[in-house]
């Protein structure tokens, strides 16, 4: 049984990590820039709970982070498909915390993941408190949980507003990862292939917690309902809170969405393909002409760019450099060891 | 070992090695801390071709593993987790980016080739820095590093109880899904009959937890803000380690040393 298990999950590692983004797929520019809109985020959130404190949900929030800690390491069955799925738990805790309160969870839990279990990075820490906690916590609670709950709560209110809050949150998050790497320029993906891979696999995966976060906030609905933000079902619906969370995603979206078509040729081809039916536009003219025909003789290998002599002395001199450094390496660890052991002893 | 009891183990072990005694793990935690995301920062702004730059950042946590007695192995594991995902990325490099860039007996290495090389180095070294920050400081220390920058109050006391209370809720959600497993063998997670009530039992378990606790905050003289552990005052050594690898990182970052240390042996 233990055997079946452990293969289960380990399925279940393979899909959950596409949200948590890594340092080495982010440029510091594009980290820093979604660490300031996280930060915006998180000082308004604490601003927000401090106006409204009440010292009792001090502990509620801690115990609450780790009960999501918790609850994402089981693992639920999808009936029909034969494979399982989990729980993220920014809907939830929004709908039972309050978004700010579930917002600051949120970022305890990302932040733990990230130091204790090498799950996202720390420069990426900004990029994936956004693409999962602030999606979940403001857009899923202010754009669609709380319109939908307002006049009251109903078993299907509560299963609409879940699902349709975690899958639209999770497309957005997926959309976010894709921006977020393409804009970096690390990854040589198109941005329409990764787009295409991405959005349909976090439709299912956020089809499915939004299942999960419906059965289990139904649950506490018909058991103890106290336990439900009761600000979420109260008439104060407050359009300009949706206005302003919407503007900031336009902004922050089509901001790197310009940024990642003007860093992506493939776009532009595609583009071009639609309008002209060819990929490339053909140019007429003795300049084009002349440039092609030097272009040609100059080149090693048609169509590709080589002929460099320079840089592949460049990358023979770095091959024996890196070679001399990791044996200084291997010299600095033996030194530094020895050194180490000598004043243990003396000690 | 179940995924859960994994989890537990693992918090309890980095919390062991958190608490040695080694040169690196007596820093002040904001000097390493500071000295983790230059280290990060300076790593990933090398460009995507320069794999020989990358290399020399290996000096850091060479020097880190041999000066805290941490275990490399065990560092190792923690790649498993970023990895399958930087792969799917860095994968398609090659695909991509078909550009020659050097011969290299005989065999023509392409930049998709170089820059997925370089982007597995990247998370390689990356991962390391963030195992080295956590496994030589402990977790109080470094939301210790976060109160002296300013980070809001709240989010510092939500890690910190988070924290305390994960290796609770996770023997709690344990205890759940083995009795589950043992009324329901061979059956791949928990059926959707029981979605809600299972993790409801755990969530009303969890407030109820909550409930107590906030009781015996009361009763030892909570009333709405924390007291953070103070340490002891920073020494110049503290200074002195940030100002020096930094300005290592920087010179790796801005020298082309690689090729220099190269060409001195050509």
């Amino acid at each position: 049984m233990l055997k079946h298990k452990n293969t289960s999950e380990r399925k279940f590692d393979k899909g959950e990590n596409t949200m948590h983004m890594a340092d080495a797929l982010l440029s510091p520019a594009v980290g820093g820039a979604m660490y300031a809109a996280s930060a915006a985020a998180t000082f308004y959130s604490a601003k927000k709970i401090k106006e409204d404190f009440n010292p009792k949900k001090v502990p509620v929030m801690g115990v609450m982070g780790a009960f999501v800690f918790a609850a994402q390491m089981i693992n639920f069955s999808i009936p029909v498909t034969g494979s399982s799925g989990h729980i993220c738990g920014g809907m939830l805790l929004a709908a039972i915390l309050g978004p700010y309160a579930a917002f600051m969870t949120m970022i305890a839990i990302l932040l733990i993941q990230c130091l204790m279990f090498a799950d996202g990075g720390i420069l990426a820490l900004g990029c994936n408190i956004w693409n999962m906690a602030f999606y979940a916590c403001f857009f899923g609670y202010f754009c669609v949980y709380k319109p939908i709950m307002k006049n009251g709560m109903t078993r299907g209110k509560i299963i609409l507003a879940s699902v349709l809050g975690c899958i639209l949150s999770l497309q957005l998050g997926a959309f976010s990862v894709v921006l977020e790497t393409t804009v970096s320029g690390i990854s040589e993906l198109p941005f329409g292939v990764f787009v295409a891979a991405m959005q349909p696999i976090h439709l299912a995966i956020g089809a499915i917690e939004g299942l999960i976060t419906a059965a289990v906030l139904v649950f506490i609905y018909q058991t103890r309902p106290e336990l439900l933000d009761a600000e979420a079902t109260d008439n104060k619906f407050s359009l300009k809170k949706v206005i302003a969370i919407m503007s900031i995603i336009v902004v922050l979206v089509g901001g790197a969405l310009s940024l990642a078509a003007s860093s992506n040729p493939d776009g532009l081809e595609w583009s071009i393909g639609r309008v002209t039916g060819k990929e490339e536009l053909e140019a007429d003219g003795n300049v084009h002409n002349t440039l092609s025909n030097v272009q040609e003789k100059t080149a090693v290998l048609p169509d590709y760019s080589f002929g460099n002599e320079s840089v592949a002395g460049t990358s023979f001199s770095g091959i024996v450099g890196s070679a001399v450094v990791a044996v200084l390496c291997i010299l600095l660890s033996v030194i530094l060891g020895v050194a180490r052991k000598k004043k243990a002893k003396t000690e | 070992m179940s995924k859960i009891s994994d989890a537990i183990y693992e918090v309890h072990y980095m919390d062991t090695i958190a608490s040695g005694t080694s040169p690196v793990h007596r820093v002040h935690p904001l000097a390493k801390l500071l000295v983790t995301i230059a280290y990060i920062w300076f790593t990933v702004s090398f460009d995507k071709y320069n794999v020989t730059g990358l290399i020399t950042m290996v000096v850091y946590p060479v020097a880190l593993f041999s000066l805290s007695e941490v275990s490399f192995k065990h560092s190792i594991k923690k790649l498993r987790i970023v990895l399958p995902f930087v792969v799917l990325i860095g994968i398609f490099n090659p695909i991509f980016d078909r550009t020659p860039r050097f011969l290299l007996y005989g065999l023509t290495i392409t930049n998709g080739m170089v820059s997925g090389f370089a982007l597995f180095i990247k998370a390689f070294l990356t991962v390391l820095a963030s195992y080295l920050l956590i496994a030589t400081t402990r977790i109080e220390s470094i939301c210790y590093a976060l109160n002296i920058l300013h980070m809001p109050d709240m989010l510092v006391t939500q890690i910190l109880l988070t924290y305390r209370y994960i290796t609770v809720l996770l023997s709690e959600a344990n205890h759940i899904f083995e009795a589950y497993s043992l009324r329901a063998p061979f059956q791949k997670g928990i059926h959707y009959k029981v979605w809600g009530s299972l993790i409801g039992q755990l969530l009303f378990r969890s407030i109820d937890r909550a409930s107590s606790l906030y009781d015996s905050m009361v009763l030892r003289g909570y009333s709405g803000s924390f007291k953070h552990s103070q340490l002891p005052n920073a020494r110049w050594q503290d200074f002195a380690y940030p100002l020096l690898w930094v300005t290592l990182f920087a010179v790796l970052r801005y020298t082309n040393l690689i090729s220099f240390i190269g060409n001195l042996f050509i």
